[in-house]
């Protein structure tokens, strides 16, 4: 069933934990995320799928075969490099063609395929150009074309669109999924970019530290993260200080002046967590909990309001669908549906 | 000499930077360059002149310098067929010590940038330590080594029978080759050392990732990407064994001539300053020729790929 299959491995140098106790099974076809801070052991993973480091622990297996002592050039990869990593004395054909150069494929072949990979990242016309004269997001499309060119079992990304600006970046995060759907190669995206993880895979594995903190679809991610450093990764999150009082009969979650049936689980302190954009203002007097505008920033699409409320300060994201919004200074309630709450008991997971 | 700036220097040249152009803007302060410009005239513009002029001067045994416009010596020079056999024998040294340089001196940096940190940079010490010892005393360890019979290599060697005869070394062309090549070797490593900086450090792994072998990945992507700096510390190499003195003169002692102990001896012991002066120029001449040629091949070869 996985297709590529890590098994407990693990990293060290020297005292150095770089990657811990980290199991991880990939279907085929497959375009999986890991997604953490820098320095958190990504790049550490990657490039010991690739072989260019042994593990100090554990095993990773390709299609059932362990590829323990396999070497870099015989597992058939295809990595695609942060830098890129083009060689910079051949032209971009020469580039794309030198993994088949190296199968042996013969060369009318070569250059057939050699053409098909240009023209699958967009690049006819620039078979003869040598990378300096190629733009930043060129060349990456040629490391992609050389990568994929041999047809790779497992297509590992590092990072690859970081060194892109912003608004090409995006184009290229769609480029990226439409050609992996339409060639369906397992692919492995190392990025500390959590939108371009959630645009891109299937799943997401979010890592700290060296350790898998959560592995899950996009939506699960954000929407029931595993630990609060996934929910501080994955996007913005509200906390608040509560309580959750069980006297006989009833349960109850209290956090300032407003209270809520509390769901099984913690009792005693817990702290509330709440995406921005769940939360909605109500003028009312209903269960909310009360709090004072103290900055409102328009961001086209979007209001961001930084609001102090009882429980502490808080930030509110509201969609810009043209109603009239409240002023900075202005005391609002602040409430949200109980589906959308998170608690987790102080000083404890969940 | 200062050994790092004049190898990125020649790198620099050998590579034109981008952008280079545009920064010479139109208010340059250019009065700034008076103090630098003065001196450049004065040490170097106003003797090379002199020398030019001297070449062309006359010179009698017993009349010594006449100060008259002559075409003799170049004449000489042109006529004597010792004088072609020198700069043959001083441009073949330098040449094969060039060779030699780059054929030890590219591997040596390509090892010693994959080195560890302490490793490396106590590596590095050792490699430029030739730099931090006089030309002169470096060269007598030669002649101490492998100087006749009392030579330290030859009596090792001899004591164990593994040759009769001391090895031939010095005042021969090949001892000379040998020790100019050792004596120049640093800025060889130096300036592939500069190359290997601007090598992608994944480069060799993505190659890997695709299947070539070390083999293949040293000649088909590690080699051509230091070639420019291979070839420009050939330069750099090249003039100076071509130039140089003390090494020539203490292996290749007084029969073995080149074209600076020549001109040394034309003006410190025949004191014929005019001969001297036009082998002086000579040498220079098809020095800059040499390097200004070479350079452009360089530049005209690689400004494609890499700029
Ligand atoms: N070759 C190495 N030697 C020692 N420590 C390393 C080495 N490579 C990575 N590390 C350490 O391992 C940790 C994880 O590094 P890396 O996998 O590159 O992180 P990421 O790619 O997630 O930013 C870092 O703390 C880094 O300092
Ligand atoms: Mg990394």
């Amino acid at each position: 069933m996985s297709f590529l299959e890590l098994n407990r491995v693990g990293k060290r140098f020297g005292e150095h934990v770089a990657v811990e106790d980290m199991s991880l099974s990939v279907a085929k076809g497959e375009f999986i995320s890991l997604l953490g801070p820098s320095g958190c052991g990504k790049t550490t993973t990657l490039q010991m799928i690739a072989g260019f480091m042994d593990p100090t622990a554990g095993s990773i297996c390709l299609n059932g075969r362990d590829l323990t002592s396999v070497k870099p050039a015989k597992r058939g990869l295809g990595i695609v490099f942060q830098s890129y990593a083009l060689f910079p004395h051949m032209t971009a054909a020469e580039n794309i063609a030198f993994g088949l150069e190296m199968r042996g494929v013969p060369r009318a072949e070569r250059d057939v395929r050699v053409r098909e990979a240009l023209a699958m990242v967009g690049l006819d016309g620039y078979a003869d150009r040598y990378p300096r004269r190629m733009s930043g997001g060129q060349q990456q499309r040629v490391a992609l074309a050389r990568a994929l060119v041999i047809k790779p079992d497992v297509l590992l990304l590092d990072e690859p669109l970081s060194n892109l600006d912003a608004k090409l970046r995006e184009d290229m995060q769609i480029e990226l999924r439409q050609i992996q759907r339409n060639i369906g190669t397992t692919t492995v995206l190392v990025t500390h970019d959590q939108t371009e993880a959630m645009a891109l895979s299937d799943r997401i594995v979010v890592m700290s530290k060296g350790r898998i903190e959560q592995i899950g679809t996009p939506h699960e991610t954000y929407e029931r993260p595993a630990s609060p450093f996934v929910s501080h990764f994955l996007g913005k999150t509200n906390e608040f200080q509560g309580e959750v009082i069980r006297r006989a009969g009833e349960a109850l979650l209290v956090a300032g002046s407003c209270q809520w049936p509390a769901p099984v689980g913690p009792s005693g302190p817990v702290t509330i967590t709440v995406r921005p954009e769940k939360v909605g203002f109500d003028s009312g007097s209903g269960n909310g909990v009360k709090a004072r505008i103290t900055n409102r920033i328009f961001q086209g699409n979007h209001w961001l309001f930084q609001c102090e409320t009882e429980c502490g300060p808080a930030i509110v994201v509201r969609q810009n669908t043209g109603e009239a919004q409240p002023a900075e200074g202005e005391n609002v309630c602040l409430v949200w549906r109980a589906e959308d709450m998170g608690i987790r008991s102080v000083g404890g997971a969940s | 000499m200062s050994t790092s700036a004049s190898v990125t220097a020649a790198q620099e040249s050998a590579v034109p930077a981008p952008g280079k152009q545009e920064r010479s803007g139109a208010r340059a302060p250019w009065p700034l360059l008076l103090p630098a410009l003065i001196l450049f005239v004065a040490v170097v513009i106003v003797p090379l002149a002199m020398t030019v002029l001297l070449s062309f001067h006359n010179w009698g045994q017993y009349t010594g310098i006449e100060f008259v416009i002559t075409l003799k010596n170049w004449h000489e020079i042109w006529s004597d067929p010792y004088f072609y056999e020198m700069f043959a024998r001083t441009f073949r040294i330098a040449g094969l010590a060039t060779l030699i340089a780059a054929l030890f001196g590219a591997p040596e940096a390509y090892i010693l940038n994959r080195m560890r940190a302490p490793w490396k940079g106590f590596f590095l010490l050792i490699i430029l330590g030739p730099l931090l010892i006089s030309v002169v005393a470096r060269t007598l360890g030669w002649a101490l080594l492998f100087g006749g019979n009392s030579g330290l290599v030859n009596k090792a060697l001899m004591a164990v029978g593994v040759i009769d005869g001391p090895i031939p070394f010095m005042f021969t062309e090949a001892g000379v080759v040998i020790a100019l090549a050792h004596v120049m070797m640093p800025f060889m490593v130096l300036s592939v050392w500069a190359a290997l900086q601007r090598v992608d450090p994944q480069i060799e792994n993505a190659a890997l990732s695709l299947g070539a072998g070390q083999m293949t990945i040293m000649r088909r992507i590690i080699l051509p990407q230091i070639m420019p700096g291979v070839l420009s510390g050939g330069i750099i190499v090249f003039a100076l064994s071509a130039s140089a003195f003390a090494t020539p003169s203490i292996i290749g002692g007084r029969r073995l001539k080149v074209a600076a102990t020549l001109a040394y001896d034309e003006f410190l012991n025949t004191l014929n300053w005019p001969l001297g002066a036009a082998v002086a120029v000579l040498l220079l001449v098809a020095l800059v020729l040499i390097i200004v040629g070479s350079n452009a091949i360089i530049e005209r070869r690689y400004s494609e790929v890499f700029r």
